[in-house]
């Protein structure tokens, strides 16, 4: 919402500081996006008082001026504008100064005769389009004023930042109340220059139809139009708006476009009251009438845009049809042009639903509606209709015809509501004296009716607060008067709950640090991708086809981010992330979520060293497992790896596939590193298992076996062989080596384990060990033909 | 040939006491067994010898045998001392010690996840605890229950995402499904699910319909904190986040309330922390204002308790919401959102800290 400065001096009858008003409404709970000033670069333009006009020896148009420019010495200036008259004042910029064209002023000659300077014209100084002739100030102002303090004709344009409870802030004298509330002034409606007020007594209340100056007004849906009133004006001239009135529609960041549609929409920006002016004359009936939209009715708006309407909206229409989307927008034929003598002024109400789903279906937004949509004083009308009817008959004119009317067919009022004094303390922790909670409420426009006995306040709340519905309003209204950084700011003592930390925020913080710790970066991508299958689940409303479903697996969202280092010439590229998946529910039911966590690594196994001239050996198959089992023991305690096909998968207690590791594909520049990845779905129920068994105390034996083995028989297969013939002594069993090729059998490999034997309660003889390694070639032998190879 | 008088050994001692400091280890470590050797050092031998000697020739040469004995062992401490270093010396010119040391692969969480952990690290201090819930919500838990009006621009706040999971489900029905648009669901959920005391915060990912670009993101992360129990009031909200404030940044941070709306809070505000990177004077980062906007709070309404089967005349609360991505990106200086998506190595080291 646009404000400007010079309005709410008006409201106020008071200089104000644009930065200071910006914080008093910050403190209020409507904080500014920025101060704009409007006709910047006129700081150096004076007023000037001209002593004398003599011709110019060598041009009939121009003219040689002495100017008085509060400096003590005369200014000679060659000017050219037809107007110029001697004893009369206008603004001069000096010599030296830049206006706001970007023009800076030099002394120089004009056809021989020297000139100091430069008397202005409307446009020369931003203020409007008149060039033809320069502008004339009427001021008591001394010659050397500046303009700007002499004409106040700068001004600031506050933006401010509405929040969408606040209908009432769209409009100056909102705003004002609140200033005023908060500077403890009084304010009141600014003085309409021109004006011969009161024009208007209130409107009558009239049943529906009524007439109004010859025109038959109606509610037929008065669902969607509560409540309507109306004026007729005749005889009016339309035409451009006086300089003022211009002024306060441009501050706001209106176009001027007449005198009769400015005074609309400053009553707008004023009262927060949308009014619409129709030319009666095309006017058929003449009637207005807010109805429903008839079925296949159509209308075009004042966009030039012809529009479909339903018989969901309500409309304003006359004798043969639809001339207005009520509240949105109206209609090019009733337009009101230069040409108009007589209009029908309309001040009306509508439903705030009826509003919003009308834009909506019509995808038609407008200052009138915005303010529709949000809620406006439902029992202001009379006030407003009587502003816009004084303001236009101040800038075109005319008299109004008959009896302005007011069908308001059910009437209704403002909510009463009871503030309990002890629901106040309860809610903002201190208490505050009930003379405070009146002063409080009666700043922002309410009514403490009655303080009856039993200890509450009866608050009448106005109209233009339609947030205002219930006590927590009304305690809200206090706490925002008093100013929050008025409360104490105190720990106060308080009972803690007895839930603990969600267990699946427990894990994920386990398995982020415990990848971390792998030497892996945590990512966050985006959970929104293209299609991925069957079970992908889809948006209804998505930003584009790119982010138009659900992810359901994390891994290849990362392989795009490792492209996406590949591009930036990143080889080693180690990544992680703990995210959310998922797949489709049953029908009408949110979809299955799925927690998981997964990895990528691909470049090289260590950061290169000078010791080895820059080079590490790169990730392998091996370091994707150890990586795949450290992200299990994390996100699936008790899950083991296993071996399926040609990848790694991981296999819960109960035997389900809860994880999977292998070699990702992806869009590779020649000198990357094969690329890894796996992907584990979290269990946020199971807790890693630690546990303490005594150190040993008694000297361990080692054995190297060597073992030629027939290709078909893997190490797992050996490694569960050796553990269930080893005995009791057996400790553990690891892989030393493998071997291919020459000095073995054909189809065979060599692969050499370590065995490492130890008693609890003594050191172990060489014989006990020879046997238990006796025992386990024997069965190896049997059971799967490995030999022993000789050392 | 009769023994050299103890006088006799003395001397001839002497002068071997100055060559210690030429020997090298080997030839001073033979020279210290010769002299001081416990079975057939001179020294230690004439020592021994001073039994048999007359009492007054014993005090004479004794005590010139203790002090030249004493001589040898500093002097013999001080040529190996002497040795020990040179040897040292030798080392380091073998070794380059400027040269870079061997790293290995060190890993970091994400420097989001470290400021939400930091921020929910503060809140446990006072008693919360983490609560997380689903992602995609029917639109009851995301809007209704918090006290969004139907068909009211309060809803136009959150550009929601819908999801189609088929059936008859229509926006604004409340069953709906969409994609959070905040954590508050989670309170609702956490609310009902038993009775107050309840402190909790809320970590986790809420979409919004928004493109992305530096500052707008279609997913975001958010914590938002609840507390709901007897005699819970403004004046606490205002001391916890306070509290919460001058742990986060700095204790000396000052804080500001301003009014704010929000459909499930009443009173609700803003709340601004002096700015952290120029202490309150004004610098690019706070607009020159000396303030960052940082959360949003207020007091739960009185309709969401009762929505949530919190009777609101018993019970009070307040909660708070904010987003911890905006957080890291005036702390860390990062102008642009998406980096923070990217996956890029080289930034996800610059912000790792700790060398990795």
């Amino acid at each position: 919402m646009n404000i400007s400065r010079k309005w709410l001096e008006a409201f106020l009858r008071r200089p104000l500081e644009a930065r200071e008003v910006a914080e008093r409404l910050a403190g209020l709970g409507a904080p500014v996006d920025a101060i704009e000033p409007l006709h910047p670069g006129l700081e150096q333009v004076l007023v000037a008082h001209v002593r004398e006009v003599r011709p110019h020896p060598n041009a009939d148009r121009l003219r040689l001026c002495d100017v008085d420019d509060g400096s003590g010495t005369l200014r000679r200036v060659v000017c050219g504008a037809p107007n110029v008259t001697a004893g009369r004042k206008y603004p001069f910029a000096p010599v030296g100064s830049t206006l706001p064209g970007g023009v800076t002023l030099e002394k120089r000659k004009i056809r021989g005769e020297v000139s100091e300077g430069m008397l202005c014209s409307a446009r020369e100084l931003g203020l409007g389009q008149d060039h033809e002739g320069i502008l004339e100030l009427e001021t008591d102002a001394a010659p050397g004023t500046r303009f700007l303090d002499a004409m106040a004709v700068a001004d600031d344009r506050i933006v401010i930042d509405v929040t969408p409870n606040r209908p009432d802030l769209l409009g100056h004298k909102g705003v004002a109340r609140e200033l005023a509330a908060s500077y403890g002034v009084p304010f009141r409606l600014p003085e309409i220059p021109g004006s011969q007020s009161p024009t208007l007594p209130t409107p009558d209340r009239k049943p529906t139809p009524a007439e109004t100056g010859g025109v038959r007004v109606a509610i037929e849906d008065v669902e969607g139009c509560p409540r309507f009133l109306a004026a007729v004006i005749r005889g009016v001239q339309v035409g451009p708006s006086p300089a003022w009135l211009r002024a306060r529609v441009e501050a706001v960041g209106m176009r001027s476009i007449n005198n009769v549609v400015d005074a609309t929409n400053y009553v707008m920006f004023e009262l927060n009251q949308p009014l619409h002016a129709y030319d009666v004359a095309r006017l058929r009936g003449p009637a207005v009438v807010a109805r429903r939209a008839r079925a296949g009715e159509s209308l075009q708006t004042l966009d030039g845009v012809e529009r479909q309407l339903e018989s969901s909206m309500t409309v304003i229409a006359d004798a043969e049809g639809a001339i207005g989307v009520a509240g949105v927008m109206g209609g090019a034929l009733s337009e009101v042009s230069a040409d108009t003598r007589d209009i029908f002024l309309e001040c009306a109400w509508f439903s705030p639903r009826r509003i919003r789903a009308t834009r909506r279906a019509l995808n038609l937004s407008s200052e009138a509606s915005y303010r529709f949509e949000r809620g406006v004083d439902l029992w202001n009308g009379p006030e407003a209709l009587r502003r816009g009817v004084e303001l236009i008959q101040a800038t075109a004119g005319g008299a109004v015809a008959g009896e302005a009317v007011d069908l308001f067919p059910q009437v209704t009022h403002p909510p009463r509501i009871f503030l309990h004094p002890a629901r106040v303390a309860q809610v903002l922790g201190v208490d505050l004296p009930w003379h405070s909670l009146e002063k409080y409420l009666v700043a922002v426009g309410a009514t403490v009716v009655a303080k009856p006995a039993d200890g509450r306040l009866a608050v009448d709340v106005p109209g233009w607060r339609p947030d205002l519905v219930a006590e927590i309003d009304l305690i809200e209204e206090v706490a925002r008067l008093h100013g929050y950084d008025n409360f104490p700011t105190e720990l106060r003592p308080f009972r803690v709950g007895d839930l603990p930390n969600a267990p699946a925020e427990v894990a994920d913080q386990r398995i982020r640090s415990g990848l971390a710790a792998q030497g892996l970066f945590e990512v966050h991508t985006l959970p929104l991708v293209p299609a991925e299958g069957e079970e992908s689940v889809r948006l209804l409303n998505p930003l584009s086809a790119e982010e138009g479903y659900l992810r359901s697996s994390l891994l290849p969202s990362l392989s795009r981010r490792v492209e996406a280092n590949w591009s930036a010439h990143t080889r080693d590229v180690r990544l992680f992330e703990v995210g959310t998946v998922f797949r489709k529910g049953p029908v009408g039911a949110p979809p299955v979520e799925d927690r998981r966590v997964a990895g990528v690594i691909t470049g090289g196994r260590e950061p290169g060293h000078w010791t080895a001239a820059g080079k590490s050996e790169d990730v392998d198959a091996w370091d994707l497992r150890a990586t795949f089992e450290a992200a299990v023991a994390l996100a699936q305690p008790g899950a083991t790896v296993q071996v399926e096909g040609g990848s790694w998968v991981a296999l819960s207690p109960e035997g389900q596939r809860v994880g999977w590791a292998g070699p990702q594909p992806a869009d590779a520049p020649p000198w990357a590193a094969p690329l890894f990845g796996f992907e584990v779905s979290i269990n946020a129920s199971a807790q890693p298992e630690v546990t303490f068994t005594p150190l040993p105390n008694t000297p361990a034996a080692d054995r190297d076996v060597a073992l030629s083995v027939p290709s078909a028989v893997t190490a797992a297969v050996i490694e569960t062989t050796i553990r269930a013939s080893g005995g009791p002594l057996l400790e553990s069993v690891g892989v030393l080596d493998e071997y291919r090729g020459a000095g073995l059998p054909a189809g065979h490999r060599s692969l050499a384990f370590r065995l490492r034997f130890r008693a609890t309660d003594r050191t172990l003889r060489d014989k006990e060990v020879d046997t238990a390694v006796q025992r386990i070639i024997t069965v190896l032998q049997e059971q799967h033909g490995i030999q022993l190879r000789a050392s | 040939m009769a023994e050299p008088s103890p006088q006799a050994v003395l001397d001839s001692l002497r002068p071997r006491l100055e060559r210690l400091a030429t020997l090298d280890a080997p030839a001073l470590e033979a020279e210290h067994i010769a002299i001081l050797g416990r079975k057939n050092g001179a020294l230690t031998g004439l020592l021994r010898s001073l039994a048999v000697l007359p009492p007054d020739a014993r005090k004479l040469v004794g005590a010139a045998a203790n002090e030249l004995r004493k001589s040898f062992e500093a002097a013999f401490e001080a040529r190996r001392a002497e040795l020990a270093g040179q040897q040292r010396g030798q080392a380091g010119s073998a070794l380059d010690l400027t040269l870079p040391g061997r790293r290995r692969w060190v890993g970091a969480v994400h420097p989001v996840t470290r400021v939400v952990e930091e921020i929910c690290e503060i809140f446990h201090g006072l008693g919360f605890n983490r609560a997380v819930g689903p992602e995609a919500e029917t639109e009851w838990y995301n809007f209704q229950a918090l006290n969004f009006p139907a068909d009211h621009p309060a809803m136009d706040m959150h550009d929601t995402l819908y999801v189609d999971v088929g059936g008859d489900a229509r926006p604004g029905d409340g069953k709906a499904v969409l994609l959070r648009t905040h954590t508050s669901p989670v309170q609702v959920r956490t609310m009902l699910a038993g009775p107050p005391p309840v402190r909790v915060v809320i970590p986790g990912l809420v979409y919004r319909k928004d493109t992305f670009d530096p500052s707008h993101a279609p997913v975001f992360w958010q914590i938002e904190g609840l507390a709901v129990d007897r005699g819970i009031s403004f004046v606490d909200l205002k001391g916890t986040l306070l509290h919460f404030a001058r742990q986060f940044f700095s204790a000396s941070t000052r804080v500001r309330f301003r009014p704010s709306y929000f459909p499930f809070t009443e009173p609700s505000a803003e709340m601004d922390v002096s700015c952290y990177l120029c202490g309150g004077s004004g610098c690019p980062a706070c607009k020159g204002t000396g303030w960052m906007e940082i959360l949003g709070c207020g007091m739960v309404h009185p309709d969401v308790l009762k929505n949530c089967g919190v009777d609101p005349d018993v019970f009070t609360g307040f909660a708070f919401g904010m987003g911890p991505q905006r957080i890291a990106m005036q702390r860390y200086g990062i102008p642009d959102i998406r980096l923070l998506f990217d996956g890029d190595m080289r930034f996800l080291r610059q912000l790792a800290g700790g060398g990795a």
